[in-house]
């Protein structure tokens, strides 16, 4: 029972992650319809800042918490503006293809600099340890990524319900044609939308920065693995998406407990190509018009 | 079907990528056979012009981007998960050509069976979706192969690859790459025919219109979903014939052949080369595999750099791609002389 609940929490630790990462993937597709393959990149670069102002410029976790994500959420403003806001109007593949490319580049800049091993980036002291959670301990540190991921996927959340901008947001992206028909200017929104979506992916990387080998090709794997759970969450629903990747994380952490290797691996894959049979525009999705 | 332009026929959707058929087919035919003529020649000389290995690897993507071709430029399907198919079938490959020593046409042949054997559940699939659902979707499977191949070390090998492929053709030495090249290509160009009479098929034409019109071609009565995904299940056949030569041809396979970024760079070779222009490919292939041996020649480590940097300026700034670019001056100009 204690192996069970103690998996059951792991799970949620890393579901928190494809959460975070597939809640900015989510807002940004709504309002740009842009898959943003660089999501991962971004991670990554969150990451790889917190260990960089750590290492070479002293500056702790908690300040990193703050400088990354706004610092990668301003390039990413820039981003939108110089390239990604020319093929918008195109098909969304080339920006998957555009954004592709810059995973490229993004990679092999941070790898020519610091090379493929990983970079140890230790947990921040008053994070260190563990607390009794009654049946079992727990690393201090991953009961604060969980809380505080669900902080930021609530408080996005109130943002989208309780504010004139979430309004927008939510409206463009369900029914992008009918706002656009109600006056609303969304494009004024989008750019902001674009760069919030980039400032949480480097959230989610400096909060893995201390759990997870941090080097330049961490981002890519997971980020295709988030690409199948916002599939099955529903690309449209920001809380499909949100949904999915806790229950993804539970189901990867129950998988790799109880079962071996080779299936625990291709689970989320499984479960990506059962809601493709059973529900194909995803659980909480709507199917989309022909695009 | 009629036949498509990319001058005048209005797009289904903006900026979305099309069959450029037209410009090609419309051309006269002494045209058409005298560029037939000159590919076939250029084909002939490529490994006295630079590396008899880069030439080989020409080839076998040449084939891979002809494959992903025909279905972002035919069937309007962008596949980001044909690094699946091109690597089963190198694995493949590898084990019957190391385990019984056949010939290696026939090992291909195998290679390029179980790549479109293993298309059909994962095509089944994919084509629930469109767009860029497919994308993901395709990438997401492809992964999995991936997962499954790295964690499936008993017959993979894991990361030291399968090693020592042998090149086997009865009563030839094809030890030297030079020797190779020329028994690899009939190979080559049997599945650059069969993708060119799929296009030419009607089958071909019924897809054209799926992806110019796909609500259209459902109304025409056409099974939509059974045609996309036999075009899935023969791209992948396709590209598993390139996949299954490169193993043979590297007499090496390595996990990186399943590798996501595979799949990323034979896309962007379709568009570098034209989408929906079938040849484009080739010239897309042919400046890439050219590119990347030029780059790690001289020593350079980031390749990743440049071909990402390709990608984007290519996104941006040239999307009809070469082929794409010269058909359009042709047409423009054969227009101009007609008036």
């Amino acid at each position: 029972m204690t192996g069970f609940l103690q998996n059951t929490f792991n799970g949620l630790v890393s579901g928190a992650f494809y959460a975070l990462l597939a809640l900015g993937l989510a807002v940004i597709f709504g309002m740009l319809r842009v898959v943003n393959f660089a999501h991962g990149a971004f991670y990554m670069l969150g990451a790889f800042g917190a260990y960089v102002l750590l290492a070479e410029a002293g500056v702790p976790f908690w300040w990193a918490l703050v400088i990354m994500p706004v610092g990668l959420g301003l390039f990413g403003v820039l981003l939108e503006r110089t390239l990604i806001h020319r093929l918008t109007r195109l098909d969304p593949l080339y920006n998957f293809l555009l954004t592709f490319g810059l995973t490229l580049i993004l990679q092999d800049l941070v790898k020519s600099r610091y090379g493929v091993q990983s970079s140890p980036y230790a947990t921040p002291g008053e994070l260190d340890g563990s607390v009794d959670l009654g049946l079992f301990d727990f690393p201090t540190y991953r009961v604060f990524i969980l809380g505080f991921a669900v902080l930021v996927c609530v408080a996005v959340w109130w943002l989208l319900s309780h504010t004139r901008i979430g309004l927008v947001v939510r409206a463009a992206t369900e029914r992008p044609e009918l706002t656009r028909a109600f006056g609303i200017d969304v494009g004024r929104w989008v750019t902001p939308v674009f760069g919030f979506g980039i400032a949480l992916a480097g959230l989610a990387g400096v909060l893995a920065a201390p759990m997870r080998a941090v080097n330049p090709l961490m981002g890519a794997d997971l980020i295709i693995v988030v690409f199948a759970v916002v599939v099955i969450g529903g690309l449209g629903s920001i809380f499909g998406s949100v949904a999915a990747g806790f229950g993804i994380g539970l189901i990867q952490a129950w998988g790799e407990a109880y079962a071996p290797p080779i299936l625990s691996q291709t689970l989320v894959f499984i479960v990506m190509a059962v809601v493709l049979l059973w529900r194909p525009a995803g659980l909480f999705g709507r199917e989309e018009s022909p695009a | 079907m009629t036949e498509t332009s990319t001058v005048e026929a209005p797009a289904a959707s903006p900026g979305r990528p099309r069959s450029a058929l037209g410009a090609v087919a419309t051309a006269p035919a002494w045209v058409r056979y005298a560029l037939l003529a000159a590919g076939l020649g250029f084909a002939l000389w490529l490994p006295n012009g630079l590396y008899p290995a880069v030439a080989v690897d020409m080839l076998c993507w040449a084939l891979f981007a002809v494959a992903v071709d025909l279905l972002l430029g035919f069937t309007g399907l962008m596949s980001f998960g044909h690094a699946a198919f091109w690597g089963t079938s190198a694995y493949v490959t590898g084990l019957v050509a190391i385990h019984s020593g056949a010939p290696f046409p026939l090992a291909v042949l195998a290679g390029a069976v179980a790549a479109a054997v293993l298309a059909v559940p994962i095509g089944y699939l994919a084509v629930k979706r469109t767009g860029i659902y497919f994308a993901m979707v395709t990438l997401a499977f492809a992964q999995m192969i991936y997962f499954i191949a790295n964690e499936w070390r008993g017959v993979t090998r894991g990361e030291n690859g399968l090693q020592g492929v042998p090149r086997v053709l009865p009563g030839v030495d094809l030890t030297d790459d030079y020797y190779f090249y020329y028994a690899a290509l009939p190979i080559v160009l049997v599945g650059l025919f069969v993708a060119w009479r799929i296009v030419h098929s009607p089958f071909g034409r019924v897809l054209v219109g799926i992806c110019d019109n796909p609500a259209r071609a459902r109304a025409l009565g056409y099974p939509v979903h059974r045609y996309k995904l036999v075009a899935f299940v023969l791209s992948a056949f396709v590209a598993g014939l390139g996949g299954g030569l490169f193993a043979v041809a590297h007499r090496f396979v390595a996990l990186d052949v399943l590798h996501w970024t595979i799949s990323g760079k034979a896309v962007i070779v379709v568009v570098l080369g034209g989408i929906g222009t079938l040849w484009g490919g080739l010239i897309g292939a042919a400046i890439l595999v050219r590119l990347e041996d030029w780059l790690s020649f001289s020593g350079f480590e980031s390749i990743g750099l440049v071909t990402g940097g390709i990608f984007v300026l290519v996104v941006l700034l040239f999307r009809k791609g070469i082929w794409g670019s010269v058909a359009d001056l042709v047409a423009r100009w054969s227009a101009r002389r007609r008036e």
